[in-house]
């Protein structure tokens, strides 16, 4: 029979009484990195798991969509016309486009993907999307360096504007995507509509921002109007980018930066990175709101 | 009685749930269409339902607490919002010190990743570091006793190879409160004996245990005190003997001295055969 209560030493806990699990939302994400770090390994490793080819999904993905694109864009309808090293212009879009958008669909499907540890284990629920865009930056990698090798070998001669250009290209779609990732992942536990959605934004992504065709395209059609296709914050990445590695490839970088590039783009780079962290702000706030119901809507 | 009275006036609350009530929401009809036809039709969309209604309870550190009642009586929901895993709908839940165990038989794993992988990742949800979880390693794998399986996805595990490992994490975490939820239920005779000693080498080390099972014989060895549950209702708070007697599990089989035989059988065999 059980020993009695009296009978036994009982253990002095020197913790306060507390709700189980307390949740700061992102900032217990960066407070346990090593959890963080497992997660990004585990991702890594599952994201590709069972296929042949494994991780070179993540270069052959955005290298065929460059073949397409180089060759029906660029040769046939002839969105080239008049632009030097099209194909880097077109690479250098796709890199950045291509973190956006893996960001963000990985991410969706991030809480739904580990359901098995959420509806058993108290954990920040905003690891998993936090995760998946750390693992998206991961694949970015090898994706930027062979665009540097590219532009190395067509003669690059990098402006002072390249890293700091880089680094905001990035800055924004990092924030930007793990808002995204934030709030689709948490709608996409109660409707999985929101999953099917984001295939549809991805694609008009793809279009809506200058890698296919150059920002001066966009001025000749918009007008003075134009400011209106810079408020999407990957049309400014997408432009940071451009700035980063295609001006410093063509023969006259400032010519071609007048022409292609849009005035003011650092104020417009910045001001994109602040409406991200805004949006991420927000973004937190709504799915500290309604992560209590994801463990039992998780099916 | 003095057991209860000596622990009333000396150890801290542990666990703390004050007026708990958590709802549920079961969906019919997800799609528009469905939706739309429902409405037609006159149909409920939705309804929702009480798991638990204005549960009120404290343990006190070192009690070793049997949770009983029948399937879908709340239970596991109940230890869901102890361990932090859902949050109450209205009331609160407050405990003590770090918490570890078992909900529903099974550990959170990731199916993909092997086991020696899982007992990392799981060990970092418990708040681990590596090098900690690296000092309880080997402990973990030799109580699991998975040899070398401990290198192929848990995805491929047995249902008694899976909770084994999770039991196994959840018992070397050094926690202060330790829930177990029908650990027993799969699993072989040996590794429910192994378990049942560990467990109570967990209890005599002055951690709070909540222990939830259907079995009158191993609550009984294990627990010094019965909370039943009935309908997400709080029936019953007290003693062991009385607590089973509460829930009829003794008199299953009609004559009292069976049921005591009964019992006792349940008891070498660990229990979870009711």
């Amino acid at each position: 029979m059980a020993t009695g209560v009296d009978e036994r030493p009982v253990r002095i806990v020197d913790a306060p009484l507390a709700p189980p699990a307390e949740n700061l939302g992102l900032l217990s994400v960066f407070k346990r990195r090593y959890l963080l770090k497992l997660l990004v390994q585990r991702e890594i490793s599952g994201r590709y798991s069972n296929s042949i080819l494994g991780v070179f999904w993540s270069y052959i993905n955005p290298l065929t969509q460059f073949c397409v694109y180089w060759l029906f864009m660029g040769k046939i309808m002839g969105a080239d016309k008049g632009m030097e090293y099209y194909p880097i212009h077109l690479f250098a879009g796709l890199v950045i486009v291509h973190f956006f958008t893996e960001t963000f669909g990985a991410g969706t499907r991030s809480l739904l993907g580990n359901k098995g540890l959420l509806k058993k284990m108290a954990m920040p629920k905003e690891m998993f999307p936090v995760a998946s865009m750390l693992v998206s930056l991961y694949h970015l990698v090898p994706a930027t360096l062979i665009l540097i090798v590219v532009c190395v070998l067509s003669g690059w001669t990098p402006t002072w504007e390249a890293v700091p250009s880089l680094l905001l290209a990035l800055g924004i779609v990092m924030a930007l995507g793990t808002a995204l990732a934030l709030v689709f992942s948490l709608a996409n536990v109660f409707f999985r509509d929101f999953g099917s959605a984001v295939n549809i934004v991805t694609n008009y992504i793809r279009f809506g921002v200058p890698m296919m065709y150059p920002f001066s395209m966009i001025v000749d059609f918009l007008g003075d109007k134009s400011w209106i296709y810079l408020l999407n914050p990957i049309s400014d990445a997408v432009l940071l980018f451009q700035q980063a590695f295609w001006i410093g490839v063509t023969k006259d970088p400032e010519a071609t930066a007048a022409k292609h590039l849009p005035d003011n783009l650092w104020m417009w780079g910045l001001g994109a990175f602040g409406a991200s962290l805004v949006l991420l702000v927000i973004a937190q706030v709504i799915f500290s709101k309604y992560e209590n119901k994801i463990p039992e809507r998780l099916t | 009685m003095t057991l209860r009275q000596a622990q009333d006036a000396g150890a801290a609350d542990s666990i703390v749930v004050d007026g708990v009530t958590k709802h549920f929401t079961l969906r019919y009809h997800r799609s528009i269409k469905d939706i739309t036809v429902a409405k037609m039709k006159g149909r409920a969309i939705s309804n929702t339902f009480k798991a638990l209604d204005d549960v009120t309870f404290t343990i006190k550190q070192g009690e070793s607490v049997g949770l009983m009642g029948l399937n879908g009586s709340g239970k596991s929901t109940l230890l869901k919002l102890i361990s932090g895993v859902m949050r109450p709908d209205t009331g609160s839940v407050k405990t003590r010190g770090q918490i570890a165990g078992l909900i529903a038989t099974g550990a959170g794993f990731h199916p993909q990743l092997s086991g020696r992988e899982n007992i990392f990742l799981n060990a970092a949800i418990y708040g681990l570091s590596e090098e900690e979880t690296a000092e309880i390693y080997d402990d973990v794998v030799k109580f699991a006793e998975l040899g070398d399986h401990l290198n192929s996805p848990v995805g491929n595990y047995s249902s008694g190879q899976y909770s084994r490992l999770g039991f196994s994490v959840a018992v070397h975490i050094d926690s202060d409160i330790f829930l177990a939820d029908e650990v027993l239920a799969v699993g072989d005779k040996p590794f429910k004996k192994k378990c049942m000693e560990k467990m109570e080498e967990i209890r005599d080390s002055g951690r709070t245990v909540v222990y939830v099972s259907h079995a009158a014989g191993s609550v009984k060895r294990m627990c010094d005190r019965v909370i039943c549950l009935e309908s997400g209702r709080l029936v019953f708070d007290g003693d062991v003997d009385e607590g089973i007697e509460y829930l009829h599990y003794g008199e299953d089989d009609g004559k009292s001295s069976a049921a005591q035989k009964r019992l006792d059988a349940a008891d070498s065999a660990l229990g979870a055969e009711v």
